[in-house]
């Protein structure tokens, strides 16, 4: 594993907004309601960046700027942060060796740069969205960090590049399906789509996302997109093998499990109801954690065994 | 360069610090706490202990987005959107706040402390660890273990029917 210079943050942030756009175009494709021709709804993200950076903010009366600011830009900032720790073929922009905290305490970083886009708009809609946002990280943020913790206990090592080069022989989801899972659910979660689409729900007219207009919602939405992006690479470095495959380099074979993963997760979000946070606490912490706990307990015995 | 980051962390975190009972919101006081810990955690990067900084930037956002939650829930004005002062019990808190700054002061200064022996381990975070827990370790995971059991048990039991009465909670009896 090499670390690259420190201009390294450059390609690893286009490649990730690469990926995000990509993720955005797949979502509008998939939106019938986004256009009459395929062609149309695969602009549709194009038009609507462009629409949004020509529309004038839209302000809000006794709004907290700074924090509201700081809440917005949260998500695409976080998604960046992830990254870092992610590698691409072998290369990586800073091999940390605590990565998989590192991707850990970046998602709780989420908590608060929701909850303060909620908040600061000073909108009730927003406030609640930001409060659910809250209630729906209790929920996931357990099952998450012990999805996490398996394929760490399985490499003996907190650093990404480990875990990845631990899975030369078998890769992790084979052997941790359960946490595997799990991780695709917190990554729906912190990213608010899907069955988690509750702190930006309909009911509560776009919740978080009720207030901030023009060029503020583009970068919200953006790191809607560039969070499932990040998780996506995530998710294909510590259960999928990272770059290993035959015949192509690693980092395209990284490209195209995360574009692959990055594609499940579009399509699959819109096919589901979302969850209100009580419903979710109970998934979560009655079936999720317990079967989580179970998966890192066979992968910590069977560490174990083979010495 | 690491010299730099340090001494601009430090800043980061005591003037943070200071935000908290300067600003008017309580938002912004419980976040401007927050980035205090978040450079107090950079801090600890910048010492080679990676894992302790990081988990510190973990759990004290995490705290913070929490007891900004509780805060807001227990202040009088809607909301908690209004300004209002952070400051309460101002004689009795500089009172506390200058003995306490002194007495740890003092223990810094006067503490004869140990001179080093030997090279810095190459896993800091370990030998803390071991140094800290080392024969406790038995205890502090079958503690652990209880605590958490504790925690869920009490959640279940307060919580049985659930806030919202749901059709397929289990009846009160």
């Amino acid at each position: 594993m090499t670390t690259g210079a420190w201009w390294g943050v450059l390609p690893a942030a286009g490649v990730l907004l690469g990926a995000a756009l990509a993720a955005a175009v797949l979502a509008g494709l998939l939106d019938p309601a986004g256009g009459s021709t395929l062609a149309r709804r695969a602009g549709r993200p194009v038009w609507e960046t462009a629409r949004l950076l020509r529309q004038r903010r839209r302000g809000v009366v006794a709004a907290d700027a700074l924090l509201w600011r700081l809440g917005l830009a949260g998500p695409l900032v976080v998604a960046l942060l992830m990254v870092v720790v992610v590698p691409l073929g072998d290369r990586v922009v800073a091999d940390l060796p605590v990565g998989v905290v590192w991707f850990n305490a970046m998602d709780v970083l989420l908590w608060a740069a929701v909850w303060l886009a909620g908040w600061g708009s000073n909108s009730a809609y927003g406030l609640v969205g930001g409060y659910r946002f809250l209630a729906q990280a209790l929920g996931y943020e357990l099952p998450l960090m012990f999805a996490l913790t398996a394929p760490a206990v399985a490499a003996s090592s907190l650093r990404i590049a480990d875990v990845v080069a631990a899975q030369r022989e078998l890769w992790f989801v084979v052997w941790m399906p359960v946490a595997f899972l799990v991780f695709l659910g917190a990554v729906l979660a912190f990213s608010m789509s899907g069955p988690f689409a509750y702190p930006d729900g309909r009911d509560v007219a776009g919740g978080v996302l009720a207030e901030p207009s023009g060029v503020d919602r583009l970068v919200l939405l953006a790191g809607r997109y560039a969070l499932l992006a990040a998780g996506a690479a995530t998710a294909v470095a510590l259960f999928l093998g990272g770059g290993s495959g035959p015949l192509l380099p690693g980092w395209l074979w990284t490209l195209v499990k995360t574009l692959a993963v990055l594609a499940a997760l579009v399509t699959l979000r819109g096919r589901m109801p979302v969850l209100r946070a009580d419903r979710l606490m109970g998934v979560a912490w009655l079936v999720a954690l317990p079967a989580t706990l179970l998966q890192v307990l066979a992968v910590a015995v069977l560490a174990v065994g083979r010495g | 360069m690491a010299v730099v980051a340090f001494v601009v962390l430090a800043f980061v975190a005591v003037a943070s610090g200071v935000a908290v009972f300067t600003v008017d919101s309580m938002a912004r006081a419980t976040f401007a706490l927050a980035l205090s810990f978040v450079a107090v955690g950079g801090e600890l990067f910048l010492l080679d202990l990676g894992y302790l900084g990081v988990a510190t930037v973990l759990m004290m956002v995490m705290e913070m987005a929490l007891m900004a939650v509780f805060m807001v829930m227990f202040m009088m004005n809607p909301g908690g959107l209004m300004p209002m002062s952070m400051l309460h019990n101002r004689r009795g808190a500089v009172v506390v706040s200058v003995g306490v700054f002194v007495l740890l002061a003092a223990g810094s200064v006067l503490v004869p402390w140990p001179a080093r022996r030997n090279e810095p381990p190459a896993e800091p975070t370990r030998a803390l660890g071991e140094a800290v827990m080392g024969s406790k370790m038995l205890v502090m995971m079958a503690v652990s273990a209880v605590l958490f059991a504790t925690m869920v048990a009490a959640l279940v039991l307060a919580t049985a029917r659930g806030r919202y009465d749901r059709a397929d909670s289990p009846e009160w009896p």
